[in-house]
């Protein structure tokens, strides 16, 4: 598996999104890659395809890789949102859009460290490159 | 009244405990096998399994469209809209029951969709019934023996993938021009909402040709692309969230299609001192167009979400909104006197409850609700979640983010230039509202807001004829209007030249 590096400052990564990336490389036998979406019904909801599904432009800003996996957003919307940092985590539910799930009944989220969950999220680690055994 | 829900004993809705794809006129199990459970938001309890289909599955569906686009596209004008208007008299006819098994499967209440969804729907496709009689091509005489004929012919096949927040009328307003244009269809529901469309096309399998509409059910992760980028389709048209809309538009630029993209909002709502010049019935419907917001759950792209008023007139004009919300009445989605209903799924609460974390954290102040509303019984486990106004400024994430429910942002402008200019301060321009007494001034906001649709002394109609879609990145093309003929077909041109004489170049 290859190792991506440093840790990227704007992204981190929940123990549980940590281990359904890991889970979906091992099934699909390679990385997929997280597109942040907004507006309407699944707006706000990171969009998780096979790597190199979505064609990304130099309006895409790369915010982190996880496990080889990159996570893009648009600039424009990341001008917008103005988050300084955010965090991908898992919840329940199917995923929206064409959008891979995060295992059974489970979908991609992302948090911001400031938002409501506050420091757990921020003290969730940072996962990038080679996930922890545990996840 | 209080309808009972869908399968019990005494509903006007059966429920068959299975639901297969509708292909070609038939239904048709999924070839893989799968069902996936369908909930009901308002109780978080199955109403049945629906297929859970596989790419397998979208190419029968396009067998069958591609089977029946010779013999649709060749029907004449006339015949088209006898079929069209034939849809709309069965939906008429079903209406109650079309209303309460959409109520059952989103959430919205019946009040809105007997109201609203079911028989806008239904006028939707008379609409597109008269325009396809009246549609015509045309003639230019290029000079006195050289004509250009225009006629409009059929794409063929279309590919249609629609949301969960009206399962009905997004079905409506992508199938009926398309149809009327001579097309067929191969539709994909959200997967949230699959089965009110299965419902409307029991009612309709009598009446549409098999393979003119055929709907597959599933997960757009696993049929979504199998759609949008079969080469097998014409066009491909989508209502949903950005990210989605830019893959659709990738798809189609491999397979050189037209798009048609209705991508959410976050629509400025501007009321101006004026509103409150005199207490009367303008003022009452003012005020009912701030609460709007709380309109199908606000799970609308043109929610009214962010209300900007003039400051004078902020504290008295905002205390009768509070008012009006605190009077909502929120609970069973099949009782007639309620007005708010659970929202979609457990995803839509939480990202709710999230936002509304988010503005509490960078400091807005939260006006009233803010919690996951507590209904109790039956409903104990519905997503339900509190009519909500928070007051802070336009930077503020909830002021940016599309968050898809009954949250209201508010803030306030002093004069008209502040009001544009906050109104125009978002990534999206779908829809915006602009209420005055001034004639002048509402012609100059609603020509200057950058948005497809101004709402002016209104908000929330959607009539057919109106057209409806997005400037910015809110979308691309529109819909609700004999314009989408266009959109649905392309142009033949025969030059025909009526003279005897050679060029006289070879």
């Amino acid at each position: 598996m290859p190792s991506a590096g440093q840790p990227h400052p704007r992204l981190s990564v929940t123990p549980a999104a940590c281990t359904a990336i890991k889970r979906l490389r091992a099934a699909r036998g390679g990385p997929v890659m997280f597109v942040q979406s907004g507006g309407c019904c699944a707006g706000s909801t990171p969009m998780c395809f096979p790597h190199g599904e979505f064609l990304t432009g130099p309006g895409d800003v790369l915010l982190g890789e996880i496990q080889g996996c990159p996570f893009y957003i648009d600039s424009a919307l990341d001008r917008a949102w103005n988050h300084p940092e955010l965090v991908l985590d898992v919840a329940d539910g199917d995923p929206e859009g064409f959008s891979l799930g995060a295992g059974p009944g489970r979908h991609f989220v992302t948090l911001s460290p400031s938002g409501p969950d506050g420091p757990p999220c921020r003290a969730s680690g940072v996962c990038v490159g080679q996930p922890a055994a545990s996840g | 009244m209080r309808y009972v829900p869908p399968g019990q004993p005494g509903s006007i809705v059966s429920v068959d405990p299975r639901y297969e794809n509708y292909i070609g006129g038939k239904w048709l199990a999924p070839t893989e096998g799968k069902y996936r459970v369908n909930l009901s938001p308002a109780t978080a309890k199955p109403i049945c399994e629906v297929a859970e289909s596989t790419p397998g599955d979208v190419e029968l569906a396009l067998d069958a469209a591609h089977a029946a686009k010779d013999e649709w596209g060749d029907r004449s004008g006339a015949e088209r809209a006898r079929v069209l208007n034939a849809i709309a008299d069965a939906i008429d006819e079903n209406r109650e029951m079309l209303a309460v098994t959409e109520s059952w499967e989103n959430g919205k209440p019946v009040r809105e969709t007997l109201a609203a969804d079911i028989p806008l729907a239904a006028d939707h496709f008379r609409y597109f019934a008269a325009a396809a009689r009246a549609e015509q091509g045309s003639i230019s005489e290029i000079d006195k023996d050289l004509v250009a004929y225009h006629f409009r012919e059929p794409l063929g096949v279309v590919g249609q993938i629609i949301p969960f927040n009206f399962p009905l009328l997004m079905a409506a307003w992508k199938l009926a021009p398309a149809l009327a244009a001579g097309n067929c269809s191969v539709l994909k529901p959200a997967s949230p909402t699959p089965w009110s469309i299965l419902k409307l096309m029991s009612v309709l399998e009598d009446i549409v040709p098999p393979g003119v509409i055929n709907v597959v059910t599933g997960p757009g992760g696993q049929i979504g692309k199998a759609l949008a980028a079969n080469p097998r389709i014409a066009k491909v048209a989508f209502t949903g969230e950005t990210v989605t809309g830019r893959l659709i538009m990738q798809y189609a630029a491999q397979n050189l299609i037209p798009v048609t993209l209705e991508l959410g909002g976050k629509s400025p709502n501007v009321f101006f001192s004026d509103v409150m010049a005199a207490d009367d019935e303008f003022l009452d419907k003012a005020i009912e167009g701030l609460v709007l917001y709380a309109f199908n759950k606000g799970e609308v792209c043109t929610c009214p979400s962010r209300a900007l008023i003039q400051a004078d007139i902020y504290d008295e004009f905002m205390s009768r909104c509070l008012d009006r919300i605190q009077a909502i009445r929120q609970g069973d989605p099949l009782d007639t006197v309620t007005m708010l209903g659970p929202q979609n799924s457990a995803q839509q609460l939480e990202k709710i409850a999230s936002y509304v974390g988010i503005g509490r954290e960078e400091g807005a102040e939260v006006l009233i609700g803010g919690r996951r509303a507590s209904i109790g019984g039956e409903f104990a486990d519905g997503y339900f979640y509190e009519p909500t106004v928070l007051r802070g400024h336009n930077k503020m994430r909830v002021f940016q983010e599309e968050i898809f429910g009954p949250v209201l942002a508010v803030t306030t402008f002093t004069d008209e230039a502040e009001a544009l200019a906050i109104a125009n301060d978002t990534l999206y321009g779908l829809g915006a509202g602009v209420w005055t007494r001034d004639g002048d001034r509402a012609y100059r906001m609603g020509r200057a807001i950058k948005a497809g649709r101004v709402w002016t002394n209104c908000y929330h109609q959607y009539p057919a004829g109106a057209a409806f879609g997005g400037y910015k990145i809110s979308g691309v093309g529109r819909e609700n209007h004999k314009m989408m003929l266009e959109h649905y077909s392309q142009t033949k041109n025969l030059l025909v030249s009526y003279s005897t004489k050679p060029l006289g170049l070879f």
